[in-house]
């Protein structure tokens, strides 16, 4: 099977961050005798180098699917990384402490992507609740999200990275929402530390693109009226505009037309768009007499 | 540079995030646009012969630019050699459109962006680091980056 080596190379080396790096003695396939090697632990990726110099990783091992687990051996601080498909190899490896072996085991059972899409799952959905409490959101969707919330916590501690025992289906996170975000677009951190091109329609992965002013999930730069964490906007007797009626037969607004009372007239976008501007209309005057 | 193909291609079987018949064209001169089942699966993109089991081969997701080229394709380069472009034609636009998204999101680099950001900012609303609770506050890997608002060590 193919696989875009040079590039997969230019990662081990390039400038992000690795998540650990450190010699660690590994087991060799055709020569069985343990190597030092220099690796280095990046994403779900661990690439050996033979020297800590070397431009070129001699190899890596895709961690996903993984479990790290200690081993008897007659090398000392050993362990091994194994997978759960036929005649899948079995990675002894071997730190050079005792602390060392510890820290390797923890980062390798964590690498996998789906451990670190599991972590920001939950804190996407830690974020979304807070803005819905200060929004005011109440309803039955709440109890549901929080025994959903726990169950997710609980994986979280997890230690293996195998995927099967962690992750939560994508489909159940998208009810507890109040509508107002959808959890399959992450909002875009903005980081001014990194320098791109902005070309037309590119993207580059990884790399921040700028914010745009409005983010699906109701996050934004600056402290919206309602939610201030240090409080400032929270005068006294302030509480948000109420949320627009369901729409319901023989409300409010009789527009005495053509439309029945129910609904307005849906074939017409502009009657629409109208029809509920005269409602916001009339809804923001209530809410302004009413401060 | 060796690496560890039976488990690759296990893991080419799981589940996918999204999987379509796409023509595709490799980046050499002279390579033209085939019909391939694409998969996508955390961060790699596998690419088989429709209706073959073992895949023809894999791009690992990590520092690539992904471009739309027209209406209906879309492009993905690496940033060691950008040049060198792999095409994608789809069917519809909307199709292309959530390629190129679903892309973007899948890789390592994405994702730790985005829970450092969550993690700024639930700190920020709260006073509290989220990570505590689950022991993971000080992996390097969700460090914050210099030109963010550092966070308080946590409590030994």
């Amino acid at each position: 099977m193919k696989l875009n080596e040079r590039s997969v190379a230019h990662y081990a080396t390039c400038d992000s961050p690795p998540d650990k790096t450190g010699f660690l003695f590994k087991k060799g396939e055709r020569n069985t005798a343990y190597h030092r090697r220099w690796c280095v632990l990046k994403g779900n990726m661990l690439f050996y180098f033979e020297e800590r110099e070397s431009k070129e990783p001699i190899g890596v091992i895709v961690l996903e699917g993984c479990t790290v687990e200690l081993c008897e051996s007659a090398e000392e601080f050993a362990f091994a990384i194994k997978f759960d498909c036929a005649r899948a190899r079995v990675y002894k490896m071997a730190a050079e402490s005792q602390a060392g072996m510890e820290s390797w085991v923890k980062a390798l059972s964590r690498a996998s992507f789906d451990y670190m899409r599991l972590v920001v799952r939950e804190l996407e959905k830690q974020l979304e609740d807070l803005q819905e409490g200060a929004r005011g959101a109440h309803g039955k969707s709440r109890s549901f999200r929080k025994s959903h919330h726990q169950h997710q916590q609980q994986q979280l501690g997890a230690s293996s990275s195998r995927p099967k025992s962690a992750v939560p289906t994508g489909g159940a996170l998208t009810v507890s929402s109040a509508g107002t975000s959808t959890p399959a677009a992450a909002p875009v951190p903005c980081q001014p530390e990194e320098a791109h091109p902005q070309t037309g329609h590119a993207k580059e992965n990884g790399v921040a693109w700028s914010k745009p002013s409005a983010l699906t999930n109701g996050v934004s730069e600056t402290p919206g009226v309602v939610w201030d964490a240090d409080g400032g906007a929270r005068g006294e007797g302030f509480r948000p505009p109420p949320v627009p009626p369901r729409r319901r037969g023989g409300s409010g607004s009789a527009q005495g037309s053509l439309e029945s009372p129910f609904s307005p007239e849906t074939s017409c976008f502009s009657k629409l768009h109208d029809w509920y501007g005269k409602e916001v209309a009339e809804l923001r005057i209530e809410w302004l007499q009413s401060q | 540079m060796r690496f560890n193909e039976k488990e690759l291609v296990s893991l080419s079987r799981q589940p996918s995030e999204r999987a379509a018949e796409l023509g595709m064209r490799g980046p050499k001169k002279g390579d033209v646009v085939k019909k391939r089942l694409v998969k996508l699966i955390v961060n790699f993109l596998f690419y088989f012969r429709t209706d073959e089991e073992e895949p023809l081969g894999a791009l690992l997701l990590e520092q690539c630019r992904v471009e739309r080229e027209d209406d209906l394709a879309f492009s993905i380069a690496f940033l060691d050699e950008a040049e060198r472009k792999y095409l994608f034609e789809c069917d519809t636009q909307e199709q292309c459109i959530d390629w190129i998204d679903s892309i973007i999101k899948a890789s390592y680099e994405f994702m730790r962006k985005n829970l450092i950001f969550y993690r700024t900012e639930i700190h920020r609303l709260t006073g509290k680091d989220p990570l505590e609770q689950y022991g993971i506050s000080d992996e390097t890997r969700f460090q914050v980056n210099s030109g963010l608002p550092p966070l308080p060590a946590p409590p030994t």
